[in-house]
């Protein structure tokens, strides 16, 4: 499917570019540098069944932020793998400073200045911020146990270097997942880091918490820092990043100076043809009133209280908000999740007491979550188990025996229908990427037809291509007269899918805007209005 | 990412269907059916020892050992694949021996526990025995499901309370902790029993653990139920956000097994023509080493009736073949245990490869 006339197309590679040729001047590093910091060559990568890189090269200057594009499954993250020691090439070799470098641990790679900051974050929740910053690699005291004092000493001054403010002694699991993040961003510093690598850094951040990571970043680069950084969000590569290589398919398509591009251009070479809209336009015809929630209050202090909407069929609401906003948690209890201390929800007009998602289902409601690990995948289970998860009964005898025939029938329809790829319906689900995964438990939604549907952020991860698919499909859904509450904290696709938006600031609802009148700005506004006086446990740095 | 596997679409031509091995090379096969190998080695290295370790004789003979072995590892099993663990079993089988050992004892019998107990039906005594499990089994559930203590202590507690109910059963006068015997040869039969089938006989015994077997397969394999064991264990979370009723799913999963303990404790006193409170003690625990040992995740989602069957199999092909062959009985424990190591050890490894 990659032609090769496309890659001709392009604006010059990276080699072929003086380095001034950069028009912001942000980096220290970028006017003295001729020699990059690291270049990876002919990287080849093949799997059972798939090529997963074919002889891949990237260069990387020191200084600068380099943003690493592509769809899920074009080959980033794999690529990183290799750089970070997760993952042995087949082919190709890396240079690091002049030296020719090969990592068979990710301990290797650390100790050679290559840090990688996943995108899915593994923190001992149970231990300290300072023991997880050390781990591996603890101070010890003359008699040989482990020095606390100066753990504490050493974690102090490299949050001072950085401008971050943790305490050490807090337990990781006590922190938010910005503040988590940017535990492992001092982790990766504290190894002296030539490069980190940032993969999908702002998926669980707020506006706000994004800010404060792009001045973490803007540091690291005024310190010569190398940052590779993978993002789906555009607008945010636009922002943050010197260089943007686009990849597709396994291969390299080209690098280019971001000032040069636009968003579309990016686009463009992502998924090797145009995509004019972002979104998908919908006919909107509003039918009646499908779901009347008035007066939800959570018995949790502090989480949502008095949220009042409704949802009508043929609509798209959606809710928008910072993170501590309480949307999951309003949505969470509106299908049976947790429970609330007072507000009544209707469905077409009946007074309904939900108590489980049992309950949520029979009143044809469905709840696409926010952490897909954590509540939508089985890990142990196929494409075809996960898919067909929620409804098995639909396709059961008498005796509840599974009728896998139709069962298989259906799911091929509906992953058909989302263009999921696998390479079968036994292939265990966690051998996909990510925006795949996702497709797969939409599908295991669109399978039960709901008339309901609540999705929390379901687009997050997803490349451009999957995400237009996804927006297709809620059109499609809307069209045919269901309701969909729709949580996001990307504003773009907020403002570009939903035809009203319920805005949530710490648990009140402060606003609902029709699509008409929303602008970025008037969400930004409803959601921070009363954050100012929130005490914060992270400052930017000075 | 280039695919070069086929798409979705072929499964359903094919009509494929789970588990089959229909493109998977020998070498794959043998990787993932390990255990069948392990099995079958230890036979063929038995056999070249002593050729005469062949025989319907021993098979008969494997077999009978194993029957009520398995009932009580499918039990173990399906509760481990369901994230959980029993520690329970063992107990619950000697309770259920004791219980219907004491109700089906031959009228002339000298020393009987109910002297003045009339000739019962044969199901009622076995029906209440089983129904004491699964109602044991139906609080395992409860104490994990809504009270949210850890399985292994809740099992654990239940295992405690098992054996103290059976101790005291069995401390009542006349009988005052004198093991039971002499019972009646209707109940022997179950245990000791040959079915004739044309020129073969089979033993009732195996055909019962064989049934139990096949029952577990459907259960687990084809039924809503079963996938929905299935998808707790791999992630309750996701299980539950799909609309499975957890509550009632894990209580089913600890009362099945609950009726697998009593099945197997009754059939052991039938097997032994007896009981007494010490029956089924650890029981547990081979359990579980045999569906560790036949491919049963501990950490839950993963695990099929074949692996447990043949993880049964293994242990009692080693304690018997090694006694017909001679070997000191004590070695048997140790082969047994760096078996239940190296099989996890295999597994552990080759899901490190293949992620």
């Amino acid at each position: 499917m990659t032609s090769p006339s496309t890659v001709s197309q392009l604006p010059p590679v990276m080699g072929a570019m003086p380095p001034d040729a950069t028009p912001v001047a942000r980096s220290a590093g970028a006017d003295a540098a001729p020699a990059p910091l690291l270049a990876m060559r002919g990287i080849t990568k093949s799997f059972p069944g798939v090529t997963a890189l074919d002889a891949v090269d990237l260069t990387v200057r020191a200084g600068t932020v380099h943003a690493l594009c592509g769809e899920n499954g074009a080959g980033k993250s794999t690529l990183m793998n290799v750089l970070a020691g997760l993952v042995q090439p087949d082919a190709g070799e890396i240079v690091l400073a002049g030296d020719h470098v090969r990592f068979a641990s990710p301990a290797e790679a650390m100790h050679a200045g290559i840090s990688m900051i996943q995108q899915e974050l593994h923190p001992v929740p149970a231990r300290s911020v300072m023991e997880n910053i050390w781990l591996g690699r603890f101070p010890r005291s003359r008699l040989g146990l482990v020095d606390h004092d100066r753990m504490r000493r050493d974690s102090r001054r490299l949050f001072q270097g950085i401008g971050v403010d943790l305490d050490p002694d807090a337990r990781a699991g006590d922190l938010s997942v910005s503040q988590v993040q940017l535990m492992e961003i001092a982790r990766a510093v504290s190894f002296d880091a030539r490069v980190v690598i940032m993969d999908e850094p702002t998926s669980s951040l707020s506006e706000h918490e994004v800010q404060r990571l792009f001045g973490l970043i803007a540091d690291l680069r005024a310190k010569g820092v190398a940052v590779i950084y993978i993002s789906h969000k555009l607008e945010e590569v636009m922002a943050i990043s010197d260089e943007v290589s686009v990849m597709r398919d396994g291969r390299m398509i080209g690098t280019s100076p971001t000032a040069g591009l636009t968003i579309g251009e990016v686009i463009t070479r992502m998924v090797g043809r145009d995509l004019t809209d972002r979104y998908p336009g919908r006919q909107v015809t509003q039918g009646e009133v499908l779901l009347d929630v008035d007066g939800l209050t959570s018995p949790v202090p502090g989480s949502f209280r008095d949220v009042s909407f409704r949802l009508h069929r043929g609509e798209v609401l959606g809710i928008g908000g910072l993170v501590g906003a309480q949307r999951t948690e309003l949505v969470e209890a509106i299908f049976g999740l947790r429970s609330i201390a007072a507000g009544t929800i209707r469905v077409d007009g009946r007074e309904q007491v939900i108590r489980s998602p049992v309950d949520a289902k029979r009143l044809g409601m469905a709840l696409l979550t926010e952490d897909r690990r954590a509540s939508g995948v089985v890990p142990t289970r196929s494409v075809f188990e996960n898919t067909i998860l929620a409804h098995m009964p639909r396709y059961a005898n008498r005796m509840g025996i599974v009728d896998t025939t139709r069962a298989r029938q259906d799911a091929v329809r509906v992953l058909g229908r989302l263009r999921v790829r696998t390479p079968s319906l036994r292939t265990p689900l966690t051998s996909l990427s990510g925006g795949n995964q996702q497709k797969v438990l939409f599908g295991r939604w669109l399978l039960w037809d709901p008339e309901i549907l609540i999705l929390d952020e379901p687009t997050r991860g997803i490349d451009v291509g999957a995400k237009f698919e996804i927006y297709t499909i809620i059109n499609e859904l809307a069209a045919q007269g269901k309701g969909i509450i729709m949580i996001s904290s990307e504003l773009p696709e907020l403002i570009g899918e939903s035809d009203r938006i319920v805005v949530m600031c710490r648990g009140r609802l402060t606003g609902i805007v029709d699509r008409a009148d929303a602008t970025e700005a008037t969400i930004m506004r409803l959601a921070t209005d009363s954050l100012d006086d929130e005490p914060s446990a992270v400052v930017p740095g000075a | 990412m280039t695919v070069t596997g086929t798409t979705f679409d072929d499964d359903t031509r094919r009509g494929w269907r789970p588990g089959r091995p229909s493109r998977a090379s020998l070498g794959e096969w043998i990787t993932a059916n390990v255990i069948l190998v392990v099995l079958v080695g230890l036979i063929v290295a038995i056999a070249i020892y002593d050729t005469d370790f062949i025989s319907a004789n021993s098979v008969r003979n494997i077999l009978t050992n194993s029957s009520t072995r398995i009932l009580v590892a499918l039990g173990a099993g399906i509760v481990l694949i369901s994230r959980g663990v029993d520690l329970s079993g063992g107990r619950m089988v000697g309770l259920a021996a004791v219980v219907s050992a004491s109700m089906l004892q031959t009228e002339t019998y000298s020393r009987q526990f109910y002297p003045d107990l009339p000739a019962l039906p044969l199901i009622l005594p076995i029906a209440v025995a089983i129904g004491i499990t699964t109602l044991l089994g139906v609080v395992n559930g409860l104490v994990v499901a809504r009270l949210r203590v850890p399985p292994f202590i809740a099992t654990l507690g239940m295992m405690v309370i098992a054996f103290g109910m059976t101790a005291i059963y069995f401390d009542q006068p006349p009988n005052n902790s004198q093991p039971i015997s002499g019972i009646r040869e209707d109940l022997s039969a179950l245990g000791t029993g040959q079915l004739a089938l044309g020129p073969l006989s089979i033993p009732i015994i195996i055909v019962i653990a064989g049934t139990a077997a096949v029952i577990f397969w459907v259960l687990l394999e084809k039924t809503v139920f079963g996938k929905n064991v299935y998808a707790i264990g791999g992630n309750p979370q996701a299980a539950q956000v799909s609309g499975v009723n957890i509550v009632r799913t894990l209580i089913a999963v600890y009362a099945i097994a609950g009726a697998c303990y009593g099945l197997a404790g009754v059939l052991e006193a039938a097997r032994t023509g007896g009981a007494s409170s010490r029956y089924g003690e650890l029981y547990e625990l081979d359990a579980i080493a045999a569906c560790v040992v036949g491919g049963v995740s501990t950490a839950g989602g993963i695990g099929r009736v074949r692996g447990i069957v043949a993880g049964v199999l293994v242990f009692a092909v080693i304690s018997y073949g090694l006694t017909f062959i001679g070997i000191n009985p004590f070695w048997q424990q140790i082969i047994k245990g760096v078996i239940i190591i190296g099989a996890v050890a295999f597994d552990m490894s080759r899901a490190r490869r293949t992620r």
